[in-house]
């Protein structure tokens, strides 16, 4: 740690610095992200959001700690519980919240909804909605830079339910055996839709599931931000300094269901509880916060109300846009357009 | 223009292809050291070395997968199944990833790349190395579906495959390629979607693919010396399919005969005729026939195998109905 570093106001945690500044915007990042999933849930209720809906709230450190660990450049793609992913890597809330709603400005034009948010600009792939789909497709995008030569790692993020398909080792095994630049990220929330994590894996201890192919695993507390900045950029640096692959266990919790459609009934509520009110991410940052004197209670308050009032003024934009023009339905099929390659396309001539 | 193999066009195609764009590479189960389990890829990791010609484990999912994410990342890859037989592993990285990345990324991301192997029928190596899937993937919206039936269309369109912007199923055949035919040298592109008429003639139009060309064309000579002048068609694009290459013969012949060696049930026989039924209804004569292999596993045994498959009399007797000779 620098000298310049020590004198300017932070908190310093397990030998890393944060800066007053980059706390601020995690625990901001946090908050949005939780009143976002939150305003989506409700939309969801009334029947303005569609199809599957799976939030995220609990999950919040992983996605804000995740993303501070890392650079642009790097890649990132994950399944289908992708709003607060792509919301951490910057993207823009709106049209984030355009796609939930199936409308024209979305992110992906209306065409992906909850479980198909990408973002090329930030080297987002996805918002994949078949379990386990997306880890050989980060398998290619660290093949790439393996390739390339560009210094870049890819973050492959799996849940636990996913770390079960055999599309996850056979990429274990090919990431391993050419070192490829991928940091393999599972965000453990303790249950693969309803299916507890005991009844669903012989080897419950996940970041373990890399050593028969020598991939090194670590666990993580993925409800603590600084924890999990901290170990995930050494995941990180693991992986960019040409050494392969690591594997990532974040231990984490979700407050919701699996989906909109989930109500949870598998779980206690004394469990739910437990995770809520005792190691909620959020909660927890702002504690250290006061603690440090970086900030008051009334602060996080007003935070709180301004992030609100934020999140509603886009729910509000968004559901003014108009649905995607019917046009659309007939594009993005295929590059160059072949007329032949649409067959019927409603008229016969 | 020189003779060589069906197999030797391909090997031509993508050396061709390696050489023009370092963003292709070549990827699959012993395509590298051991030079191809067909030969395809001979001499290719001498030629371009083991980061751009990478033999992978036995595992289709996987590699196919990493082929999808490398293409959205800028690359070109080939992926070589060794049969499509075992690219059902990967079915979900084909049809729930590359065919519709482009569309569930509202565009933003695509998928160019060829997945290529060895498709139809091979000789006695039963139901599960000796099928024809190509109507599974043409089913699916965001694939193109190439199906060369000699060497100089394996090469040409097989150029055309790896420079297309989306990804592409190309599916060779195993028993063809050994076959010999004049190849042009050098740059030869034979572009996606474009039927070719393998055979002028005016009395029936045979619609014929991969290695069933080959038999349509055999049945023609026999029908020719019968007096029938059968027109034979080739869509070497299974999708996009060139439909109105086959509406202009049928307009002149009036009956059509469409053969196809996977099953006869949802098959591309069926799609063909349909259109052809739709949009060429009132130039038909006589109901589209469609001679297909039949709907059972491969068996083993000799006989049993030939009586699976279409043969040449099969398309000879179907074609003498379809014009009103039977």
């Amino acid at each position: 740690m620098s000298a310049k570093q020590k004198s300017k106001a932070g908190i310093t945690h397990d030998g890393l610095f944060f800066s007053e500044e980059s706390l601020h915007e995690m625990h901001d990042k946090m908050l949005f992200i939780r009143r976002f999933e939150e305003k989506a849930g409700q939309l969801y209720g009334l029947k303005k959001i569609g199809g599957f809906c799976h939030l995220c709230n609990g999950q919040e450190a992983v996605c804000v700690g995740l993303e501070h660990a890392s650079e642009p450049a790097d890649y990132m793609m994950t399944s289908y519980r992708d709003h607060g992913h792509i919301l951490a890597r910057g993207s823009d809330p709106t049209a984030v919240m355009a796609e939930l709603l199936g409308r024209a400005g979305g992110i992906v034009k209306g065409k992906g909804g909850s479980m198909h948010m990408f973002d090329i600009e930030k080297n987002f792939a996805g918002g994949n909605g078949i379990v386990g789909e997306q880890v050989p497709i980060g398998l290619g995008f660290g093949f790439s830079s393996w390739y390339k030569d560009d210094g870049r790692v890819t973050i492959c993020i799996m849940g636990d339910g996913g770390i079960n398909q055999g599309a996850v080792y056979e990429s274990f095994n090919m990431a391993a055996l050419w070192k490829l630049p991928i940091v393999f990220l599972v965000e453990n929330n303790q249950y693969a839709m309803g299916t507890s994590l005991e009844r669903a894996s012989a080897e419950t201890q996940l970041f373990k599931r890399g050593i028969s192919f020598k991939i090194p695993g670590m666990k993580i507390d993925g409800m603590d931000v600084l924890e999990f900045e901290k170990k995930m950029g050494e995941a990180m640096e693991h992986a960019r300094s040409g050494k392969g692959p690591m594997l990532v266990e974040a231990m984490t919790y979700r407050y919701r269901g699996h989906s909109m459609s989930d109500p949870a009934t598998y779980r206690t509520r004394a469990e739910v509880d437990e995770w809520r009110s005792g190691r909620d991410p959020i909660a927890r940052l702002q504690a250290q916060m006061i603690e440090a004197g970086l900030a008051t209670e009334e602060h996080f308050k007003q935070k709180d109300k301004d992030i609100k009032k934020e999140v509603a003024a886009i729910a509000k934009a968004a559901e003014a846009q108009p649905e995607p023009d019917a046009a659309e339905l007939w594009t993005d099929i295929y590059t160059d357009p072949i007329e032949n390659a649409y067959p019927y396309p409603g008229k016969v001539n | 223009m020189s003779k060589i193999t069906y197999r030797e066009a391909l090997n031509q195609a993508m050396c061709e292809e390696m050489k023009r764009d370092d963003r292709v590479f070549l990827m699959g189960e012993e395509v590298a050291e051991y030079n191809g389990a067909y030969k395809i890829s001979q001499g290719m990791l001498e030629k371009f070395g083991p980061k751009r010609v990478i033999d992978t484990p036995i595992t289709e999912l996987g590699f196919a997968g990493l082929g999808v994410g490398a293409s959205m990342a800028g690359l070109r890859p080939v992926i070589e199944f060794m049969t499509w037989n075992f690219a059902i592993l990967a079915l979900d990285q084909i049809v729930n990833a590359a065919a519709k990345m482009k569309y569930m990324s509202g565009g933003q991301y695509s998928c160019p790349m060829v997945f290529r192997g060895a498709g139809g029928s091979a000789a006695r190596v039963g139901a599960q190395h000796s099928q024809s899937l190509e109507n599974w993937l043409a089913n699916v919206p965001g694939l193109k579906v190439v199906m060369p039936s000699n060497p100089a269309d394996a090469k040409g369109l097989l150029k055309a495959a790896i420079r297309d912007n989306d990804t592409v199923v190309f599916i060779e055949n195993e028993i063809n390629y050994g076959d010999v035919g004049e190849v042009p040298d050098g740059e030869y592109i034979i572009p996606l979607g474009v039927a070719d008429v393998k055979r002028v003639g005016s009395d029936v139009t045979i619609v014929a693919h991969s290695r069933m060309t080959g038999f349509a064309l055999e049945a023609a000579k026999i029908l020719a010396e019968q007096g029938i002048e059968a027109e034979v068609i080739d869509p070497r694009t299974i999708r996009p399919l060139d439909e109105n290459t086959i509406l202009a013969s049928v307009a002149k012949t009036n009956c059509a005969v469409v053969v196809e060696e996977g099953w006869r049930f949802a098959g591309i026989g069926a799609e063909i005729s349909a259109r052809i039924m739709e949009r060429g209804f009132d130039d038909l004569d006589s109901p589209v026939i469609r001679v297909t292999g039949k709907d059972v596993p491969m068996p083993y045994a000799a006989n049993l195998e030939s009586l699976a498959l279409p043969s040449v009399l099969d398309i000879v007797e179907a074609a003498r109905v379809a014009c009103g000779r039977g």
